[in-house]
């Protein structure tokens, strides 16, 4: 029996793909989840797995092509043995009793090829290629040179085409092309484009502010940051207190964990944390999860991995989806105020920003203290302007006086 | 009642016994029949054994003659033919007993006699006690090749002889000619030539070696001129007259025109080989062959009738005993029920004359006529340390690989020992190697095979000791 290959659901952000490659050709044999072809994303690529053991009946989309959620990628017939086999199989009656009874199964493609050839440990070691990513056409899925010259050159053709496409001829009252630069929207841009403009026409959003003073959590990483970072080997930033701050904040006002799914309202008890990292092809947020359970030191230590690893473009898809709310730190880039948009279906994203010594009323007194605009955009549908402020106003204080994180206040 | 197995297997060269074997060895009851008397085949009683017996014997005089003087061994030399013979029998006798307890061993049961299909599942051998019916799921036709006779001549096996006949001559012809400039017409050439006959080589092509790379087939026939062969290509041999004990051979230009009348003291006809199906009743029940007589399978070595299998010189392909073997270890895989496959592309090809020949894969000719981009790196054995220390410098290692992907498509030798020496060559292609991993494959100094590290490096433009 024949069963489609489709292209699944790769996350509410991800819409649209490429066919990157095809790890198997047509008649191979393939075992169930055995990974069949890879897709290229807007922010990760995907593997998608076969649906069944047997063999690849057919590909319906080539390489290059662009598919969406759902499209037929190919069929994998089910049970079917390789060619060979396969003939055997269907005149058994030729086919000697004993040898029947000692047919082996179809072997299917062995799913570790072997070790590279030394032209391919070459190129990988020379142009950094990671070999475990090329597929091999040699025997037992050896990657040859030509596959790895191949996988270079398509990473090339990659980085080409990221570059700015030529104007197109001038237009308007007055000839401006060579002032102007126009390049094609990578599809993360697009992608993004579109996820925002969609996240303000849903969710009916606004934005609340606060201040924070961050004497205290600064107090608290000058004196322990040292032996922090020797014991845990990761530096303490202000990220993790942030985190923190907010899945306390969160547990006491749970709508702004929540999400709107038709007429339903859905609270999770659970607290994944989006952190937004800017990358040159764009913003990506991955998640933290269980951030509740995590020490400061394991936030600071997922923060610092996913950061690296979005440079070089490596996270992975799961770990782009399903967050339940975001933190976004404008202030990296010096921004005092901002009002962010929310990442859907989330109902809160909070907006971190510069933290600048400003003269502030302690009591009678004015003192300079080292201050930070809070912001929180929420999804007004969802959450009251009650809860919404409640909440900043607990981050706030959390973060004033870290203490009450302790003490769970 | 009829004798009941799996298999019968009709033949028993190189083919038909090793299928036998395999068969044997995958648990299924085979028998393997063979009308000669002893087992093996061609190969083994009249081809590739006793030849390269011949071969190596000659080769070892001529050295002596010639080679040992330059190594400072002297001393008076002698050539006692009918040892030399006896030396072929004996090896051929011991391999033909091995091939029946190697039978035996794998619960084959060697039959003596001939055989016909009867019918899809049956087989009728007669043996020299009577007539066998054996029933059968399955048969294999594995009953080779014999040689193509030339129009309008007799062979006697005497003095007009085939490959056979060459193999026996009771003393060296003092003028041979030898019809067929492939690889039979110039190994049993080289054999009677060092043995001290004049060997002239008739071809009707304008080159010898046919499908051998034609930059190897020119350096092979300079080679072989200046050992003293001598070659007359573009002419065919169009009459031979008995003129006491000599033969008038008439030849004439391919292409037509004068006719030249040559003096031989034998004549070995040696044009090519054709598939031999006689008396198995093919026709009968209704085996499909094609237009040169081969018995045509699918891919997968079965007949158009079920359970009717072939493999070998009888059907399409190269004719070579490890081809056949290789052809008989996927058939009897397939019809275990196991997913049997045979390499086309990797099957080596060897030219046992000195220097030999050895190739595998692609020619330039073929890739270029195919439109595939190719880079070429080459060697010569004159800067191989072991072959100048052997005093056997002739020759070269060329290696053609993809330009684009340095996959090794062909290898391509002419130099000693070479024949040895090309299953690294097949490796590397049946693993789809470039010519990089060969270059940094470690190879053993000093040997002739750094010739070929060298020779892949030269495709990469590194060869680094020329």
């Amino acid at each position: 029996m024949s069963i489609q290959i489709k292209v699944p659901a790769m996350g509410e952000s991800v819409t649209e793909a490429t066919i990157a490659r095809w790890l198997k050709k047509e008649g191979d044999a393939v075992k169930q989840d055995e990974p069949l072809v890879e897709l290229e994303t807007d922010k990760v690529n995907v593997e998608v797995p076969s649906p069944a053991a047997g063999v690849l009946e057919h590909i319906e989309v080539q390489q290059g092509g662009t598919v969406s959620v759902g499209t037929v990628l190919g069929a994998v017939k089910e049970g079917a043995a390789p060619k060979a086999e396969a003939k055997a199989d269907a005149k058994p009656e030729r086919r000697a009793e004993a040898a029947k009874n000692e047919a082996p199964k179809a072997k299917a493609a062995n799913s570790t090829p072997p070790p590279p050839p030394p032209s391919v440990r070459r190129i990988a070691e020379e142009e950094k290629l990671e070999i475990s990513s090329i597929a091999g056409s040699g025997k037992r899925g050896q990657v040859t040179k030509g596959d790895a010259l191949k996988a270079l050159e398509t990473a090339k053709t990659a980085t080409a085409a990221a570059k700015p496409a030529a104007p197109s001829a001038a237009q308007g009252p007055r000839p401006k092309a060579e002032r102007e630069e126009r390049v094609a929207m990578s599809r993360l841009r697009k992608t993004i484009a579109l996820r925002l403009k969609e996240s303000q026409e849903i969710a009916a959003q606004l934005t609340t502010f606060n201040e924070v003073d961050m004497s205290k959590v600064m107090g608290l990483r000058a004196a322990y940051k040292d032996g922090f970072e020797k014991k845990h080997g990761v530096k303490l930033g202000f990220m993790s207190f942030f985190v923190k701050a907010c899945v306390a904040a969160l547990k006491e006002i749970p709508g702004v964990n929540a999400e709107i799914d038709g007429d339903d309202i859905v609270y999770k008890n659970y607290y994944d944390i989006g952190v937004a990292v800017s990358t040159e092809r764009g913003l990506v947020v991955p998640v933290v999860r269980e951030a509740d359970a995590l020490s400061l030191a394991d936030i600071e230590k997922t923060i610092g991995d996913f950061g690296a690893r979005a440079c070089d473009n490596k996270l992975k898809l799961e770990e782009l989806l399903g967050g339940t709310f975001t933190i976004t730190n404008g202030g990296v880039f010096g921004s005092l105020m901002s009002t962010p948009i929310l990442n859907m279906p989330q109902s809160g994203i909070l907006g971190m920003h510069k933290i600048q010594n400003r003269p502030v009323a302690i009591g009678d007194k004015i003192e300079i203290r080292p201050m930070m605009y809070l912001a929180l955009s929420y999804d007004h549908r969802l959450v009251d302007g009650r809860e919404a402020v409640t909440f900043l106003v607990r981050v706030k204080e959390n973060l004033e006086d870290p203490q009450r994180m302790l003490l769970d206040l | 009642m009829a004798d009941q197995f799996d298999v019968v297997v009709i033949g028993g060269g190189p083919g038909g016994y090793n299928c036998a074997i395999r068969l044997g060895q995958l648990g299924l009851k085979a028998a393997c029949v063979d009308a000669r008397g002893t087992f093996g085949g061609t190969c083994l009683n009249v081809g590739c054994i006793p030849s390269k017996a011949l071969l190596h014997a000659s080769d070892l005089y001529q050295m002596a003659r010639l080679d040992f003087p330059r190594f400072g061994i002297t001393g008076t030399l002698g050539l006692d033919l009918n040892a030399m013979m006896a030396h072929k029998n004996k090896v051929v006798g011991e391999l033909t007993k091995g091939v029946e307890y190697l039978l035996k061993k794998n619960k084959c049961e060697a039959i003596v006699g001939e055989a016909k299909i009867a019918a899809p599942g049956r087989v009728t051998v007669t043996t020299k006690d009577g007539t066998r019916e054996l029933e059968t799921k399955n048969i294999v036709i594995a009953t080779g090749s014999d040689v193509t006779p030339l129009a309008g001549v007799t062979i006697d096996e005497k003095q007009i002889v085939s490959s056979a006949g060459a193999l026996s001559f009771e003393s060296a012809p003092p003028r041979l000619l030898v019809v067929g400039a492939g690889v039979i017409g110039l190994e049993l050439g080289s054999v009677w030539r060092r043995l001290g006959s004049d060997v002239t080589v008739v071809e009707f092509l304008d080159r010898i070696v046919p499908g051998v790379d034609s930059e190897v087939a020119k350096q092979f026939q300079r080679l072989l001129e200046k050992q003293g062969m001598k070659f007359k290509l573009a002419a065919k041999v169009v009459g031979v007259e008995k003129n006491g004990a000599a033969l008038s051979v008439a030849i004439e230009p391919a292409a037509g025109g004068l006719r030249e009348m040559f003096e031989a003291d034998a004549m070995l006809v040696a044009i090519g080989r054709r598939a031999f199906t006689d008396g198995l009743g093919l026709d009968a029940i209704g085996i499909k062959r094609d237009s040169r007589g081969r018995v045509m399978t699918d891919a997968h070595f079965e007949t158009n009738v079920d359970g009717i299998w072939a493999i070998g010189d009888v059907r399409e392909g190269a004719m070579l005993a490890h081809k056949a073997e290789d052809e008989a270890v996927a058939c009897a895989e397939l019809i275990a029920g196991h997913a049997g496959h045979v390499n086309y592309d990797a099957i080596p090809s060897v030219i046992y004359t000195y220097p030999e020949v050895a190739t595998v894969g692609k020619t330039e000719e073929e890739l270029k006529s195919a439109g595939v981009a190719y880079k070429v790196g080459k060697f010569p054995f004159t800067a191989n340390a072991r072959a100048k220390s052997n005093l056997t410098t002739e020759g070269f290692v060329k290696i053609i690989a993809d330009a684009k992907t340095d996959r090794v498509l062909g290898v391509h030798m002419i130099g000693p020992d070479v024949g040895n020496m090309i299953g690294e060559a097949s490796l590397a292609i049946e693993f789809s190697a470039s010519s990089e991993d060969i270059a940094r494959t470690s190879h053993p100094h000093p040997t002739l095979t750094e010739a070929i590290r060298q020779a892949a490096m030269a495709v990469g433009g590194w060869t680094m000791q020329m």
